[in-house]
Protein backbone atom coordinates (compact mmCIF):
# COMPACT_ATOMS: atom_id res chain seq x y z
CA UNK A 1 0.00 0.00 0.00
CA UNK A 2 1.11 3.34 -0.71
CA UNK A 3 0.62 6.06 2.18
CA UNK A 4 1.14 8.88 -0.33
CA UNK A 5 -1.78 7.54 -2.56
CA UNK A 6 -3.97 7.21 0.50
CA UNK A 7 -3.09 10.75 1.58
CA UNK A 8 -3.96 12.17 -1.71
CA UNK A 9 -7.52 10.32 -1.21
CA UNK A 10 -8.25 11.66 1.88
CA UNK A 11 -7.16 14.81 0.87
CA UNK A 12 -9.59 15.22 -1.62
CA UNK A 13 -12.57 15.25 0.85
CA UNK A 14 -10.42 17.26 3.33
CA UNK A 15 -10.44 20.22 0.71
CA UNK A 16 -14.45 19.49 -0.05
CA UNK A 17 -14.99 19.75 3.68
CA UNK A 18 -12.50 22.84 4.18
CA UNK A 19 -13.85 24.74 0.68
CA UNK A 20 -17.38 24.68 2.25
CA UNK A 21 -18.65 26.36 5.35
CA UNK A 22 -22.36 25.13 5.12
CA UNK A 23 -20.41 21.56 4.82
CA UNK A 24 -19.24 21.64 8.28
CA UNK A 25 -22.14 23.09 9.63
CA UNK A 26 -23.98 20.23 7.88
CA UNK A 27 -21.53 17.86 9.97
CA UNK A 28 -21.71 20.05 13.09
CA UNK A 29 -25.58 20.71 13.37
CA UNK A 30 -27.64 16.90 13.10
CA UNK A 31 -25.26 15.01 16.40
CA UNK A 32 -25.92 18.38 18.13
CA UNK A 33 -29.84 18.05 17.14
CA UNK A 34 -29.46 14.92 18.58
CA UNK A 35 -28.34 15.89 21.53
CA UNK A 36 -30.88 18.39 22.62
CA UNK A 37 -33.33 15.96 21.42
CA UNK A 38 -32.41 12.98 23.66
CA UNK A 39 -30.93 15.46 26.49
CA UNK A 40 -34.51 16.90 26.61
CA UNK A 41 -36.86 13.33 26.54
CA UNK A 42 -34.24 11.19 28.77
CA UNK A 43 -34.31 14.37 31.54
CA UNK A 44 -38.22 14.09 31.00
CA UNK A 45 -38.23 10.28 31.76
CA UNK A 46 -36.16 10.69 34.56
CA UNK A 47 -39.47 11.80 36.43
CA UNK A 48 -41.18 8.48 35.70
CA UNK A 49 -38.27 5.74 35.58
CA UNK A 50 -37.69 2.91 37.74
CA UNK A 51 -35.21 1.19 35.79
CA UNK A 52 -32.00 4.09 35.50
CA UNK A 53 -31.43 6.10 38.37
CA UNK A 54 -29.60 8.51 36.08
CA UNK A 55 -31.76 8.09 32.53
CA UNK A 56 -30.59 11.56 31.34
CA UNK A 57 -26.33 10.27 31.69
CA UNK A 58 -27.43 6.78 30.15
CA UNK A 59 -29.91 7.90 27.30
CA UNK A 60 -27.90 10.36 26.15
CA UNK A 61 -24.45 8.58 26.31
CA UNK A 62 -26.60 5.63 24.24
CA UNK A 63 -27.46 8.77 22.04
CA UNK A 64 -23.96 10.21 21.86
CA UNK A 65 -22.29 6.43 20.76
CA UNK A 66 -25.31 5.34 18.77
CA UNK A 67 -24.38 8.82 16.43
CA UNK A 68 -21.00 7.99 16.63
CA UNK A 69 -21.31 5.05 14.52
CA UNK A 70 -24.35 6.55 12.30
CA UNK A 71 -21.66 9.39 11.22
CA UNK A 72 -18.93 6.97 10.89
CA UNK A 73 -20.85 4.73 8.46
CA UNK A 74 -22.65 7.61 6.90
CA UNK A 75 -19.44 9.18 6.48
CA UNK A 76 -17.86 6.61 4.30
CA UNK A 77 -21.48 6.56 2.27
CA UNK A 78 -21.12 10.23 1.65
CA UNK A 79 -17.77 9.84 0.39
CA UNK A 80 -17.80 7.42 -1.77
CA UNK A 81 -21.21 9.01 -3.31
CA UNK A 82 -19.54 12.40 -3.63
CA UNK A 83 -17.59 10.51 -6.41
CA UNK A 84 -20.89 8.94 -7.88
CA UNK A 85 -22.41 12.57 -7.72
CA UNK A 86 -19.38 14.60 -8.90
CA UNK A 87 -19.09 11.96 -11.96
CA UNK A 88 -15.52 11.73 -10.98
CA UNK A 89 -15.88 7.64 -10.63
CA UNK A 90 -14.31 6.71 -14.06
CA UNK A 91 -11.22 8.96 -13.07
CA UNK A 92 -10.52 7.45 -10.21
CA UNK A 93 -10.69 4.20 -11.01
CA UNK A 94 -8.53 4.34 -13.57
CA UNK A 95 -5.65 6.13 -11.70
CA UNK A 96 -2.87 4.09 -10.52
CA UNK A 97 -4.54 2.91 -6.99
CA UNK A 98 -5.22 -0.05 -5.50
CA UNK A 99 -8.55 -1.19 -3.99
CA UNK A 100 -7.41 -1.68 -1.16
CA UNK A 101 -6.27 2.19 -1.06
CA UNK A 102 -9.67 3.19 -1.19
CA UNK A 103 -10.89 1.38 1.43
CA UNK A 104 -8.18 2.66 3.41
CA UNK A 105 -8.44 6.32 2.33
CA UNK A 106 -11.82 6.18 3.04
CA UNK A 107 -11.74 4.33 6.01
CA UNK A 108 -9.20 6.68 7.45
CA UNK A 109 -11.00 9.91 6.14
CA UNK A 110 -14.25 8.81 7.72
CA UNK A 111 -12.80 9.07 11.43
CA UNK A 112 -11.90 13.04 10.53
CA UNK A 113 -15.63 13.81 9.13
CA UNK A 114 -17.01 11.44 12.46
CA UNK A 115 -15.27 13.58 14.55
CA UNK A 116 -15.63 16.88 12.92
CA UNK A 117 -19.98 16.20 13.89
CA UNK A 118 -19.59 14.06 17.18
CA UNK A 119 -17.29 16.58 19.41
CA UNK A 120 -19.18 19.30 19.28
CA UNK A 121 -22.31 17.47 20.56
CA UNK A 122 -20.43 15.49 22.79
CA UNK A 123 -19.01 18.73 24.50
CA UNK A 124 -22.21 20.84 24.59
CA UNK A 125 -23.75 17.57 26.07
CA UNK A 126 -21.78 18.52 29.34
CA UNK A 127 -22.76 22.07 30.30
CA UNK A 128 -26.30 21.47 28.82
CA UNK A 129 -27.11 18.20 30.68
CA UNK A 130 -24.20 17.18 32.71
CA UNK A 131 -23.44 14.64 31.08
CA UNK A 132 -20.27 13.23 29.68
CA UNK A 133 -19.38 10.61 27.73
CA UNK A 134 -16.10 10.58 29.18
CA UNK A 135 -17.19 9.04 32.52
CA UNK A 136 -16.82 5.44 30.55
CA UNK A 137 -12.96 5.93 31.23
CA UNK A 138 -11.13 3.88 29.26
CA UNK A 139 -13.14 1.52 28.08
CA UNK A 140 -14.88 4.46 26.09
CA UNK A 141 -12.08 4.22 23.46
CA UNK A 142 -12.63 0.41 22.89
CA UNK A 143 -16.38 0.97 22.65
CA UNK A 144 -15.76 3.91 20.01
CA UNK A 145 -13.35 1.16 18.11
CA UNK A 146 -15.96 -1.44 17.81
CA UNK A 147 -18.48 1.08 16.86
CA UNK A 148 -16.12 2.64 14.07
CA UNK A 149 -15.06 -0.88 13.25
CA UNK A 150 -18.95 -1.92 12.54
CA UNK A 151 -19.63 1.57 11.02
CA UNK A 152 -17.54 1.03 8.33
CA UNK A 153 -18.15 -2.43 7.93
CA UNK A 154 -22.07 -1.09 7.35
CA UNK A 155 -20.07 1.71 5.02
CA UNK A 156 -18.18 -1.01 2.98
CA UNK A 157 -21.83 -3.23 2.58
CA UNK A 158 -23.73 -0.20 1.41
CA UNK A 159 -20.78 0.99 -1.21
CA UNK A 160 -20.73 -2.66 -2.58
CA UNK A 161 -24.02 -1.89 -3.38
CA UNK A 162 -23.28 1.50 -5.04
CA UNK A 163 -21.24 -0.54 -6.93
CA UNK A 164 -23.15 -3.19 -8.06
CA UNK A 165 -26.67 -1.67 -8.47
CA UNK A 166 -25.11 2.12 -8.99
CA UNK A 167 -26.55 5.37 -7.41
CA UNK A 168 -30.05 3.63 -7.47
CA UNK A 169 -28.84 1.92 -4.20
CA UNK A 170 -28.51 5.77 -2.46
CA UNK A 171 -31.64 5.30 -0.57
CA UNK A 172 -30.59 1.89 1.02
CA UNK A 173 -27.33 4.16 1.94
CA UNK A 174 -29.37 6.28 4.14
CA UNK A 175 -31.69 3.87 5.44
CA UNK A 176 -29.30 1.09 6.11
CA UNK A 177 -28.45 1.77 10.08
CA UNK A 178 -32.02 2.10 10.54
CA UNK A 179 -32.59 -1.62 9.45
CA UNK A 180 -30.41 -2.23 12.27
CA UNK A 181 -31.31 0.24 15.53
CA UNK A 182 -34.14 -1.68 16.69
CA UNK A 183 -31.76 -4.98 16.98
CA UNK A 184 -28.58 -2.88 18.29
CA UNK A 185 -30.81 -2.48 22.06
CA UNK A 186 -29.53 0.93 21.98
CA UNK A 187 -31.34 2.50 24.47
CA UNK A 188 -33.04 -0.50 26.35
CA UNK A 189 -31.50 -3.75 27.60
CA UNK A 190 -31.93 -7.15 25.10
CA UNK A 191 -34.59 -8.52 27.64
CA UNK A 192 -36.80 -6.41 26.35
CA UNK A 193 -36.56 -8.45 22.56
CA UNK A 194 -38.78 -11.31 21.45
CA UNK A 195 -36.47 -14.44 22.30
CA UNK A 196 -36.00 -15.02 18.09
CA UNK A 197 -34.80 -11.54 17.90
CA UNK A 198 -32.13 -11.42 20.83
CA UNK A 199 -30.54 -14.18 19.41
CA UNK A 200 -30.15 -12.26 15.78
CA UNK A 201 -29.14 -8.87 18.03
CA UNK A 202 -26.39 -11.44 19.86
CA UNK A 203 -24.88 -11.61 16.20
CA UNK A 204 -24.40 -7.85 16.52
CA UNK A 205 -21.26 -5.91 18.30
CA UNK A 206 -23.87 -3.04 19.29
CA UNK A 207 -26.05 -5.01 21.86
CA UNK A 208 -22.51 -6.26 23.47
CA UNK A 209 -21.38 -2.32 23.00
CA UNK A 210 -24.23 -0.30 24.59
CA UNK A 211 -24.87 -3.48 26.89
CA UNK A 212 -21.49 -2.67 28.21
CA UNK A 213 -21.87 0.90 27.79
CA UNK A 214 -24.78 0.58 30.51
CA UNK A 215 -23.08 -1.79 33.03
CA UNK A 216 -20.17 0.72 33.49
CA UNK A 217 -22.79 3.32 34.18
CA UNK A 218 -24.96 1.95 35.84
CA UNK A 219 -23.03 -0.82 38.05
CA UNK A 220 -19.74 1.03 37.99
CA UNK A 221 -17.94 -2.11 36.76
CA UNK A 222 -15.79 -3.15 33.61
CA UNK A 223 -16.38 -6.46 31.95
CA UNK A 224 -13.61 -6.65 29.57
CA UNK A 225 -14.68 -9.95 27.78
CA UNK A 226 -17.90 -8.01 26.38
CA UNK A 227 -16.15 -5.67 25.23
CA UNK A 228 -13.29 -7.52 23.14
CA UNK A 229 -16.51 -9.43 22.17
CA UNK A 230 -17.80 -6.35 20.24
CA UNK A 231 -14.42 -5.79 18.63
CA UNK A 232 -14.22 -8.94 17.38
CA UNK A 233 -17.39 -9.15 15.94
CA UNK A 234 -17.48 -6.04 14.36
CA UNK A 235 -13.92 -6.90 13.26
CA UNK A 236 -15.78 -10.22 11.56
CA UNK A 237 -18.11 -8.04 9.56
CA UNK A 238 -15.58 -6.13 8.45
CA UNK A 239 -13.90 -8.88 6.81
CA UNK A 240 -16.77 -9.74 5.58
CA UNK A 241 -17.35 -5.74 4.20
CA UNK A 242 -13.96 -6.01 2.39
CA UNK A 243 -14.74 -9.35 0.98
CA UNK A 244 -18.27 -8.22 -0.69
CA UNK A 245 -16.20 -4.88 -1.85
CA UNK A 246 -13.95 -7.10 -3.85
CA UNK A 247 -16.41 -9.07 -4.54
CA UNK A 248 -18.83 -6.18 -6.18
CA UNK A 249 -16.02 -4.38 -7.94
CA UNK A 250 -14.89 -7.42 -10.07
CA UNK A 251 -18.60 -8.23 -10.71
CA UNK A 252 -18.57 -4.50 -11.88
CA UNK A 253 -15.94 -4.73 -14.24
CA UNK A 254 -17.41 -7.83 -15.71
CA UNK A 255 -20.77 -6.12 -15.89
CA UNK A 256 -19.18 -2.70 -17.65
CA UNK A 257 -20.78 -0.86 -14.97
CA UNK A 258 -18.07 1.54 -13.41
CA UNK A 259 -18.23 3.10 -16.96
CA UNK A 260 -20.80 5.27 -16.61
CA UNK A 261 -21.19 4.74 -13.00
CA UNK A 262 -23.57 8.31 -12.28
CA UNK A 263 -25.44 7.99 -15.50
CA UNK B 1 3.99 -2.81 -31.18
CA UNK B 2 3.03 -0.72 -28.12
CA UNK B 3 -0.57 -1.86 -27.74
CA UNK B 4 -1.53 -5.18 -28.83
CA UNK B 5 -5.34 -6.44 -28.66
CA UNK B 6 -5.90 -9.66 -29.56
CA UNK B 7 -8.95 -11.19 -30.72
CA UNK B 8 -11.11 -8.77 -28.16
CA UNK B 9 -14.86 -9.61 -27.09
CA UNK B 10 -17.11 -8.48 -24.13
CA UNK B 11 -20.64 -9.50 -24.00
CA UNK B 12 -23.20 -8.37 -21.83
CA UNK B 13 -25.89 -10.94 -20.95
CA UNK B 14 -26.91 -11.59 -24.66
CA UNK B 15 -25.27 -8.77 -26.28
CA UNK B 16 -21.95 -8.62 -27.70
CA UNK B 17 -21.06 -5.29 -26.95
CA UNK B 18 -17.40 -6.03 -29.08
CA UNK B 19 -16.77 -8.76 -31.11
CA UNK B 20 -13.31 -10.41 -31.49
CA UNK B 21 -11.18 -7.72 -32.61
CA UNK B 22 -8.22 -7.31 -32.72
CA UNK B 23 -5.44 -4.40 -33.66
CA UNK B 24 -2.08 -3.26 -33.01
CA UNK B 25 -0.81 0.39 -32.43
CA UNK B 26 2.59 0.82 -32.73
CA UNK B 27 4.42 3.49 -30.00
CA UNK B 28 4.04 7.95 -30.41
CA UNK B 29 1.32 6.52 -33.02
CA UNK B 30 -2.23 8.66 -33.22
CA UNK B 31 -5.05 5.83 -33.86
CA UNK B 32 -8.74 7.13 -34.29
CA UNK B 33 -11.39 4.92 -33.08
CA UNK B 34 -14.48 5.51 -35.39
CA UNK B 35 -18.09 4.35 -35.90
CA UNK B 36 -21.82 5.22 -35.30
CA UNK B 37 -22.99 5.18 -31.43
CA UNK B 38 -23.48 1.92 -29.70
CA UNK B 39 -20.56 0.51 -32.01
CA UNK B 40 -18.66 -0.66 -29.23
CA UNK B 41 -16.11 2.14 -29.27
CA UNK B 42 -16.45 2.91 -25.49
CA UNK B 43 -16.64 -0.58 -24.43
CA UNK B 44 -13.47 -1.04 -26.21
CA UNK B 45 -11.93 1.80 -24.42
CA UNK B 46 -13.18 0.49 -21.24
CA UNK B 47 -11.50 -2.47 -21.46
CA UNK B 48 -8.57 -1.36 -22.23
CA UNK B 49 -8.77 1.20 -19.43
CA UNK B 50 -9.23 -1.62 -17.15
CA UNK B 51 -12.69 -0.76 -16.05
CA UNK B 52 -14.24 -3.76 -18.04
CA UNK B 53 -13.51 -7.36 -18.15
CA UNK B 54 -12.89 -8.66 -21.59
CA UNK B 55 -14.98 -11.77 -22.17
CA UNK B 56 -12.36 -13.26 -24.42
CA UNK B 57 -9.07 -12.03 -25.70
CA UNK B 58 -6.14 -9.93 -24.58
CA UNK B 59 -5.04 -6.79 -24.08
CA UNK B 60 -1.21 -6.11 -23.94
CA UNK B 61 0.70 -2.69 -23.03
CA UNK B 62 3.96 -2.49 -23.56
CA UNK B 63 4.79 -6.09 -23.30
CA UNK B 64 2.25 -6.37 -20.26
CA UNK B 65 -0.88 -8.13 -20.19
CA UNK B 66 -3.77 -5.88 -18.50
CA UNK B 67 -5.79 -8.59 -16.96
CA UNK B 68 -2.60 -10.37 -15.68
CA UNK B 69 -0.36 -7.89 -14.23
CA UNK B 70 -1.28 -5.40 -11.48
CA UNK B 71 -3.15 -2.93 -12.35
CA UNK B 72 -1.92 0.07 -10.82
CA UNK B 73 1.80 -0.40 -12.68
CA UNK B 74 0.36 -0.19 -15.96
CA UNK B 75 -2.35 2.36 -15.41
CA UNK B 76 0.11 4.96 -13.75
CA UNK B 77 1.82 5.34 -17.67
CA UNK B 78 -2.04 5.33 -19.39
CA UNK B 79 -4.16 8.87 -18.99
CA UNK B 80 -8.06 9.11 -20.42
CA UNK B 81 -9.70 12.45 -20.71
CA UNK B 82 -13.82 12.83 -21.82
CA UNK B 83 -15.94 15.07 -21.43
CA UNK B 84 -18.64 12.57 -20.12
CA UNK B 85 -16.63 12.64 -17.10
CA UNK B 86 -15.83 15.21 -14.46
CA UNK B 87 -13.78 16.42 -11.49
CA UNK B 88 -15.18 17.08 -8.30
CA UNK B 89 -16.88 20.39 -8.84
CA UNK B 90 -16.53 21.90 -5.49
CA UNK B 91 -12.58 21.57 -5.36
CA UNK B 92 -10.50 24.34 -7.00
CA UNK B 93 -8.75 23.77 -10.40
CA UNK B 94 -5.58 23.35 -8.36
CA UNK B 95 -6.44 20.95 -5.82
CA UNK B 96 -8.22 18.98 -8.36
CA UNK B 97 -4.83 18.92 -10.13
CA UNK B 98 -2.72 18.14 -7.07
CA UNK B 99 -5.03 15.27 -5.79
CA UNK B 100 -4.57 13.73 -9.37
CA UNK B 101 -0.85 14.75 -9.63
CA UNK B 102 -0.23 12.66 -6.45
CA UNK B 103 -2.67 9.75 -6.91
CA UNK B 104 -0.41 9.51 -10.00
CA UNK B 105 2.77 10.15 -8.61
CA UNK B 106 4.08 12.98 -10.09
CA UNK B 107 7.47 13.99 -8.99
CA UNK B 108 7.79 18.16 -8.94
CA UNK B 109 4.41 18.48 -8.65
CA UNK B 110 4.05 22.52 -8.69
CA UNK B 111 6.00 22.69 -11.48
CA UNK B 112 4.10 19.98 -13.58
CA UNK B 113 0.93 21.59 -12.33
CA UNK B 114 2.98 25.24 -13.67
CA UNK B 115 3.77 24.21 -16.78
CA UNK B 116 0.26 22.57 -17.62
CA UNK B 117 -1.31 25.91 -16.71
CA UNK B 118 0.84 27.77 -18.84
CA UNK B 119 0.10 25.49 -21.90
CA UNK B 120 -3.17 25.16 -21.59
CA UNK B 121 -3.95 28.70 -20.26
CA UNK B 122 -5.26 27.73 -16.49
CA UNK B 123 -3.39 30.03 -14.71
CA UNK B 124 -6.30 32.59 -14.27
CA UNK B 125 -8.55 30.26 -12.90
CA UNK B 126 -6.51 28.14 -10.99
CA UNK B 127 -8.53 29.04 -7.80
CA UNK B 128 -11.48 28.81 -9.41
CA UNK B 129 -14.28 26.04 -8.29
CA UNK B 130 -14.26 23.53 -11.21
CA UNK B 131 -17.66 23.64 -11.15
CA UNK B 132 -17.79 27.37 -11.66
CA UNK B 133 -15.74 26.99 -14.65
CA UNK B 134 -17.27 27.02 -18.81
CA UNK B 135 -17.31 23.92 -20.99
CA UNK B 136 -14.36 24.70 -22.97
CA UNK B 137 -12.78 25.77 -19.26
CA UNK B 138 -13.67 22.10 -17.56
CA UNK B 139 -12.39 20.71 -21.19
CA UNK B 140 -9.21 22.55 -20.87
CA UNK B 141 -9.11 21.39 -17.44
CA UNK B 142 -10.09 17.56 -18.02
CA UNK B 143 -6.84 17.54 -20.47
CA UNK B 144 -4.53 19.25 -17.87
CA UNK B 145 -5.69 16.12 -15.61
CA UNK B 146 -5.07 13.48 -18.46
CA UNK B 147 -1.74 15.14 -19.35
CA UNK B 148 -0.40 15.51 -15.53
CA UNK B 149 1.35 12.53 -15.37
CA UNK B 150 3.06 12.81 -18.94
CA UNK B 151 1.06 9.88 -20.33
CA UNK B 152 2.85 7.32 -22.20
CA UNK B 153 -0.85 6.27 -23.71
CA UNK B 154 -3.35 8.56 -23.78
CA UNK B 155 -7.03 7.65 -24.35
CA UNK B 156 -9.38 10.97 -25.46
CA UNK B 157 -13.21 10.42 -25.80
CA UNK B 158 -14.53 12.56 -27.89
CA UNK B 159 -12.15 15.21 -26.92
CA UNK B 160 -13.90 18.58 -28.58
CA UNK B 161 -17.43 17.29 -28.20
CA UNK B 162 -19.96 19.92 -27.25
CA UNK B 163 -17.21 22.96 -27.55
CA UNK B 164 -17.79 25.75 -30.32
CA UNK B 165 -15.40 25.72 -33.00
CA UNK B 166 -13.09 28.34 -31.45
CA UNK B 167 -12.17 26.48 -28.61
CA UNK B 168 -12.63 23.17 -30.20
CA UNK B 169 -9.67 24.27 -32.10
CA UNK B 170 -7.51 25.52 -29.86
CA UNK B 171 -7.97 21.82 -28.18
CA UNK B 172 -6.39 20.12 -31.18
CA UNK B 173 -4.25 22.43 -32.04
CA UNK B 174 -2.61 21.79 -28.34
CA UNK B 175 -2.70 17.74 -28.95
CA UNK B 176 -1.18 18.42 -32.43
CA UNK B 177 1.64 20.50 -30.38
CA UNK B 178 1.46 18.44 -27.47
CA UNK B 179 2.48 15.59 -29.48
CA UNK B 180 5.18 17.09 -31.65
CA UNK B 181 7.28 17.97 -27.68
CA UNK B 182 6.10 14.72 -26.55
CA UNK B 183 6.41 10.95 -26.63
CA UNK B 184 2.95 10.21 -26.62
CA UNK B 185 0.47 7.02 -28.29
CA UNK B 186 -2.99 8.34 -28.47
CA UNK B 187 -6.14 6.26 -29.17
CA UNK B 188 -8.84 8.97 -29.97
CA UNK B 189 -12.06 8.34 -29.78
CA UNK B 190 -14.16 10.83 -32.21
CA UNK B 191 -17.46 11.83 -34.53
CA UNK B 192 -15.54 15.28 -35.56
CA UNK B 193 -14.34 14.26 -38.96
CA UNK B 194 -11.83 16.71 -39.57
CA UNK B 195 -10.44 15.91 -35.65
CA UNK B 196 -9.82 12.87 -37.14
CA UNK B 197 -8.70 13.61 -40.25
CA UNK B 198 -5.95 16.64 -38.33
CA UNK B 199 -4.98 14.76 -35.57
CA UNK B 200 -4.54 10.74 -36.74
CA UNK B 201 -1.95 8.65 -38.71
CA UNK B 202 -4.22 5.66 -38.87
CA UNK B 203 -7.80 5.05 -37.96
CA UNK B 204 -9.83 2.07 -37.00
CA UNK B 205 -13.62 1.74 -38.38
CA UNK B 206 -15.92 -0.17 -36.50
CA UNK B 207 -20.05 -0.97 -36.51
CA UNK B 208 -21.72 -3.77 -34.30
CA UNK B 209 -19.06 -4.20 -32.26
CA UNK B 210 -16.72 -5.80 -35.35
CA UNK B 211 -13.76 -4.00 -36.85
CA UNK B 212 -15.06 -3.42 -40.41
CA UNK B 213 -12.21 -0.89 -42.33
CA UNK B 214 -9.00 0.16 -40.84
CA UNK B 215 -5.56 2.34 -42.82
CA UNK B 216 -4.90 5.69 -43.05
CA UNK B 217 -7.52 8.14 -43.09
CA UNK B 218 -5.70 9.16 -47.44
CA UNK B 219 -6.31 5.03 -48.46
CA UNK B 220 -10.35 4.83 -46.47
CA UNK B 221 -11.50 7.57 -48.15
CA UNK B 222 -9.32 6.32 -51.57
CA UNK B 223 -11.16 2.63 -51.18
CA UNK B 224 -14.32 3.85 -50.69
CA UNK B 225 -14.57 6.53 -53.58
CA UNK B 226 -15.49 9.43 -51.33
CA UNK B 227 -13.93 12.94 -51.27
CA UNK B 228 -13.54 13.28 -47.45
CA UNK B 229 -13.49 10.97 -43.98
CA UNK B 230 -17.37 12.54 -43.22
CA UNK B 231 -18.75 11.01 -46.48
CA UNK B 232 -16.97 7.49 -46.55
CA UNK B 233 -17.89 7.51 -42.13
CA UNK B 234 -21.81 7.89 -43.68
CA UNK B 235 -21.25 5.38 -46.30
CA UNK B 236 -20.25 2.86 -43.96
CA UNK B 237 -22.51 3.37 -41.06
CA UNK B 238 -25.60 3.41 -43.37
CA UNK B 239 -24.23 0.34 -45.81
Amino acid sequence: MNFLKIYALGLRHIYLISNSLPRIIDLIYWPTVQIFLWGFISKFFTVGSTYYSDAVGIILTAAILYDFLFRASISYNIMFLEEIWSRNFTNLFIAPIKISEIITALTITAVLRTLIGLMPAAALAIPLFGVSIFKLGVPLVFLLLSLYIFGVSLGLLVTSGLIRFGPSFENIAWASLFFLAPLGCIYYPIEILPEALQLVAKALPLVHIFEEMRNILINNSIDWFQIIKSITISLIYFILGVIVFYMSYFGARIRGTLINMGE
Amino acid sequence: MFIQIKNLSKKFNNNLAVNNISFDIKKNQTVGLLGPNGCGKTTSIGMMLGLIKPSEGEIIIDNKNINKEKRDGILSKINFASPYIELPKKLTVKQNLEIYGRLYGVKNLSERINELSIDLNLKQFLKKKTGELSSGQKNRVSLAKSLINKPEILFLDEPTASLDPDIGDYIRGYIQSYKLKNQVTILLASHNMNEVERLCDNIIMMKKGVIIDRGTCAEIIKKHGRNNLEETFLKLARS
